[in-house]
């Protein structure tokens, strides 16, 4: 563990002073550190899987705690977990399959899983989960490393019947196999755009308008698929004060060749009469199917539910979030600079407090994010393909196990 | 818009590695002020660790340091040079090398009496090998240095003289008051627009509020020049090595803008030059005195310096605090009351406990603190382990650690309490009285030095905190103050020494304080501004014009004939010779034969003779603005004739 206290704090201070910013960055980043963790953690005998879950929950608290607002921190310790707990219920379902004899005798093996019983109740329920899941692509990528490692082990017993042996290799199985799973999930947050944009040209349509608030990532990649399959359609890009990110995605699309238009964020109510869908990214969706979206998206949404468009949130599986927003765990919003609104050199004057009486008259708010609920979305399109918000629960409970919701346990003080 | 973009944290890391290649960025930071106004709180810590909205100063500094992409920093240490390095250590800033990208090395000095002793310290360590920032340990910013780097840089390729760059803001003055909002005085700089070179920089201490001096042969040498007054020192420097060896070449230099910077512009023999660089979006400024820790405050908890906000920036051992509604920052533990009111813009430190009924607004209050009930605390800064009492009145003070109020105590506004200070019962502390356990010291004497020498021997000199206490209580339990008719007992009265604050001026006193600006005095110096308008409207308009040249509130291109200004001053040599009791009419003659010489218009003699007439007075004048305008209006009087006979030549002509 030591050796990777340094990543491990490096990255805390990138994230505590805001040097990575952005889900798709954070979540990789975030996945990458875990690799490493789990590379260098030392395998005990006994309970490995218990060992290595806490590892990870340590340094996930530490990481949740330095950014709470980047909610992908979060949700990729908890994908973690999972990982690590159904490559451990997969592997001794391996042992029960492959070693049926010697489970009963051999105690050590047995003390990693407290009881018998309980155990196959474990594999009992890991089977009826694989059995419930839909076909998404996380059930593809899970699979392949437990078919992997089912054949290798297989291949052990055969080889070998002494016990350490059997162990050693098992033991490296283990981290092996999660740090396999770790880099499938990178590679899937990695592919997400394209797995998301895949989807483009069944949702745009000949000669669509489009209407978009700031710039998202993903909602670009989105275009450009469109654009790239020949359809005609054109781009309304709302600004989005008070980044301006808007201007950045209107310089890109006409970039490819896409119409596009620049409105303000105040002219969107006028504009979406004129709109026939509107394509936006999230930070990050909640577990009721809300999203947490840059600030003024609630504006848009009210605008299109009030003329019947139908308003489309693209984002990444790692965005996925299976905390609910009214949860007080949940930091919802962070205050930035007013430097964004005002130039302070220009109201250095109204901020004089030695000729006010001490109490500041002027006060700027600039938040970060904007709580659309579920009931304004019509559709989600992930990398799993296209769901209505009441499925989100769903898609969670598929991607992360129930009792890891709460990675930051109390303090004992 | 493009300082829009690369604001913020992303200092960029790609610079980081160009820089790499040359040398490490490397910074000096100067943990020790040099200066009195901190006092009496600074005689027992140093200022650099004084708590900001319940973090350390120097926490700031350095955070945004390593924001910035400094490799090293040294840490100059001076008085108390203990404590910080303590502290740097539990900070985790020095210690392990492994975690932080910039390392921290700490350099003690207990001779050092001034910025300039520090950096000749620095010089004969011979550890600065290229560019550096020199900063102070009380600055917090959020800049990007990434621009301003690069432009120095670009600069020292071109012109290997060009050895420093100074970092302003804009800012407006107050008219009435003449100080920027963290209550340093005006400034006024001239500045080259094209090339940004600063010419000429002169604070406005003392009280010629009227004229600026600027030196012919800049006006001669540069076709434009701005005159700033709505510029602020951010006090960030980024220096070229010559810097310390020009400090150690003129040993005298002490301070850094009073005899460097001006010492700098005016000698051309070595041709040195300093520019500046304007931040526009992103926020700096240097906690000087306890106006701009009030200030600086508040903009911390409004979010001007994001990310260094209390609920993003945690260091190690400070506990997680969390933005609710209105800018009220809570800690995770605190316990309040239900009917406790906390209203906007206060901060609420660990473990903190709050009794029924108090009202707390604009205020900070650190850990630890108990307060009682029906306790209103308006503006105030309560640091750690503070203990209030029921119906206690705190308004716009600073109350330092483990002070105890006893019930029913008052502190009125403008005061400063130092550590463990106890207030007795019912006892109200009167408005700017600063209360210390340790006695004033006595070599102090008010002489123009003061602010920079001998101001740490008496600090480093003074033995340990714990020890000095034990020293000092005994003599404190008597000398309590008799206007607060205090008792014997201890109970009631102020336990401590108020330091009187006659010797240092009532008025630098409100200037300077935490409390915002009386409503009388206010009102008073609105009277002198108007007065001073009523005065100037009576004269010519064409004199009223000239005059506002030298006095105008925002920039100002000044496109001045050098003939004009060589004539001016030899009307003012007149002037003073006419002073010295030469006949009017001499005078008159003596002008006519300049302006005929100069071949210039009677208007301009007006000018001139008037501007003259102005300065005899504001000479004559002490620093106080009704003494000027007395003697303004004397001079005025006098002169009345000469003056007359060119404005009654102009009214003819015209």
């Amino acid at each position: 563990m030591p050796d990777v206290q340094p990543l491990v704090s490096e990255f805390v201070l990138k994230l505590k002073r805001r040097k990575v910013e952005g889900s798709h960055a954070v979540a990789r980043q975030t996945a990458e550190l875990l690799r490493s963790v789990v590379s260098q953690h030392r395998m005990g005998s006994t309970n490995q899987a218990a060992a290595l879950a806490d590892a990870i929950r340590s340094v996930g608290e530490q990481l949740i705690s330095a950014n709470p607002i980047e909610l992908a921190v979060g949700n990729i310790v908890r994908r973690v977990l999972h990982i690590i707990k159904e490559e451990d219920i997969s592997s001794t379902a391996v042992g029960i399959e492959g070693l049926s004899v010697t489970v009963d005798s051999d105690d050590e093996y047995d003390s990693g899983n407290d009881d018998h019983p309980t155990l196959s109740a474990a594999v009992l329920a890991s089977h009826a989960r694989n059995a419930l899941r839909a076909p998404s692509l996380q059930t593809l990528l899970d699979d392949i490393p437990v078919s992997t490692a089912l054949s290798r082990s297989a291949s052990s017993t055969g080889d070998s019947d002494g016990k350490t042996g059997d162990k050693s290799l098992k033991t490296r199985k283990l981290k092996h196999d999660v740090i396999a799973a770790i880099g499938d999930l990178i590679e899937e947050i990695d592919t997400c755009y394209d797995q998301i944009s895949e989807q483009a040209v069944e949702l745009i349509h000949q000669n669509e308008v489009i209407l978009t608030l700031g710039r998202s990532r993903t909602v670009k990649e989105f275009l450009y698929a469109a654009k790239e399959k020949k359809r005609s359609f054109r781009v309304f890009v709302a600004e989005g004060s008070p980044r301006y990110q808007g201007h950045v995605l209107a310089k890109e699309l006409v970039e490819k060749g896409v119409q596009t238009t620049v409105i303000t964020d105040s002219a969107i109510f006028a504009m979406i009469s004129r709109v026939n869908m509107v394509i936006v990214g999230a930070h990050a969706i909640m577990a009721n199917g809300g999203v947490i979206a840059p600030v003024g998206m609630n504006m848009v949404a009210l605008a299109a539910q009030k003329h019947a468009v139908p308003f489309v949130v693209v984002a990444g599986s790692h965005k996925l979030c299976p905390l609910y927003p009214h949860n007080p765990e949940v930091l919802l919003n962070e205050l930035k600079s007013p430097s964004d609104l005002l130039d302070f050199g220009e109201f250095s004057n109204c901020m004089n407090f030695s000729t006010q009486d001490g109490t500041p008259l002027l006060n700027v708010v600039n938040p970060t994010f904007d709580y659309v609920p579920p009931k304004l979305v019509s559709l989600f399109v992930t990398d799993t393909g296209g769901h209505s918000p009441s499925y989100m629960y769903r898609l969670i409970s598929e991607y992360y196990s129930a009792d890891d919701l709460v990675v930051q346990r109390k303090s004992t003080s | 818009m493009s300082q829009k973009k690369s604001r913020g944290g992303a200092a960029g890391a790609g610079d980081d590695a160009e820089d790499l290649s040359r040398s490490p960025l490397q910074a000096v930071l100067l943990a020790d002020s040099f200066t009195l106004k901190f006092r009496p709180i600074t005689l027992e810590r140093p200022k650099v660790l004084l708590p900001l909205v319940n973090v350390p100063m120097i926490d700031y500094t350095l955070s945004w340091l390593e924001t910035a992409g400094v490799e090293e920093v040294f840490v100059f240490c001076c008085a108390h040079a203990q404590q910080v390095k303590e502290h740097l250590e539990d900070a985790g800033w020095t210690g392990q090398p492994a975690a932080r990208e910039m390392a921290v090395t700490a350099v003690e000095s207990h001779d050092a009496i001034s910025a300039g002793d520090a950096l000749r310290v620095m010089y004969g360590r011979g550890v600065i090998h290229g560019d550096f920032i020199l900063i102070s340990g009380d600055t917090v910013s959020n800049m990007s240095l990434k621009d301003a780097l690069q432009e120095h840089k670009d600069r020292r390729k071109k012109d290997p003289l060009a050895v420093m760059t100074m970092i302003i803001k804009h800012s407006k003055p107050s008219i009435l008051t003449h100080q920027t909002r963290l209550g340093n005085d005006e400034i006024v700089m001239a500045i080259a627009p094209e090339t940004k070179e600063l010419l000429y920089y002169e604070d406005r201490a003392d009280g010629s509020h009227l004229c600026v001096t600027i030196d012919k042969d800049i006006l001669a040498s540069n076709p434009t020049l701005q005159l700033h007054n709505n510029m602020e020192d951010c006090y960030i420097d980024i220096c070229s090595p010559e810097v310390l060896s020009l400090f150690t070449d003129n040993f005298d230099y002490q301070h850094l803008r009073r005899h460097f910077v001006k010492g700098l512009l005016v000698d051309d023999i070595m041709g040195y030059k300093i520019y500046t660089h304007e931040i526009c979006s992103s926020y700096a400024a240097r906690i000087d005195n306890f106006r701009s820790y009030d200030a600086v405050s508040k903009d911390i908890i409004q979010r001007w310096t994001y990310p260094m906000v209390p609920d993003v920036l945690s260091f190690g051992n400070c506990h997680e605090v969390k933005l609710h509604r209105q800018g009220i920052y809570k800690a995770s533990d605190v316990t309040l009351s239900h009917s406790a009111q906390i209203g906007a813009n206060s901060v609420i430190g660990n473990a903190t406990s709050i009794g029924e009924h108090c009202k707390i607004s604009n205020s900070v209050i650190g850990a630890g603190c108990c307060i009682g009930k029906n306790v209103i605390i308006h503006g105030s800064y309560i640091w750690d382990n503070v203990i209030i009492e029921d119906g206690c009145k705190v308004s716009n003070s600073l109350v330092g650690d483990d002070v105890h109020l006893r019930a029913g105590a008052i502190v009125e506004p403008g005061c400063i309490l130092s550590f463990k200070i106890k207030v007795g019962k019912n006892v109200v502390v009167p408005a700017y009285s600063k209360v210390s356990l340790l006695e004033k010291p006595s070599n102090e004497d008010s002489d123009e030095e003061l602010e920079y020498a001998d101001t740490n021997s008496g600090v480093t000199d003074s033995p340990p905190f714990s020890s000095m206490r034990s020293n000092a209580g005994r003599p404190a339990v008597p000398s309590k103050d008799d206007d607060l008719g205090a008792s014997e007992t201890g109970t009631s009265g102020v336990l401590g020494y108020i330091w009187a604050s006659s010797d240092t001026g009532t008025q630098e006193d409100w200037r300077q304080s935490i409390a915002p600006i009386p409503k009388e005095k206010l009102q008073e110096m609105q009277h002198a501004v108007s007065v001073d308008d009523d005065n100037g409207s009576e004269e010519d308009l064409n004199n009223r014009q000239y005059e506002q040249d030298h006095d105008g509130d925002s920039e100002i291109s000044v496109v001045e004939d050098d003939d004009y200004t060589k004539f001016e001053k030899e009307v003012e040599e007149t002037f003073q010779r006419a002073l010295d009791g030469i006949h009017e009419d001499n005078l008159i003659l003596e002008i006519n034969a300049l302006r005929l010489s100069y071949s210039l218009q009677h208007a301009d003699c007006a000018g001139a003779v008037f501007y003259s007439v102005m300065r005899s007075a504001s000479v004559a004048a002490q620093s106080t603005n009704d003494n000027l305008l007395k003697t303004t209006a004397d001079a005025l009087a006098k002169w009345k004739d000469l003056l007359r006979n060119y404005t009654k030549t102009v009214d003819e002509e015209v």
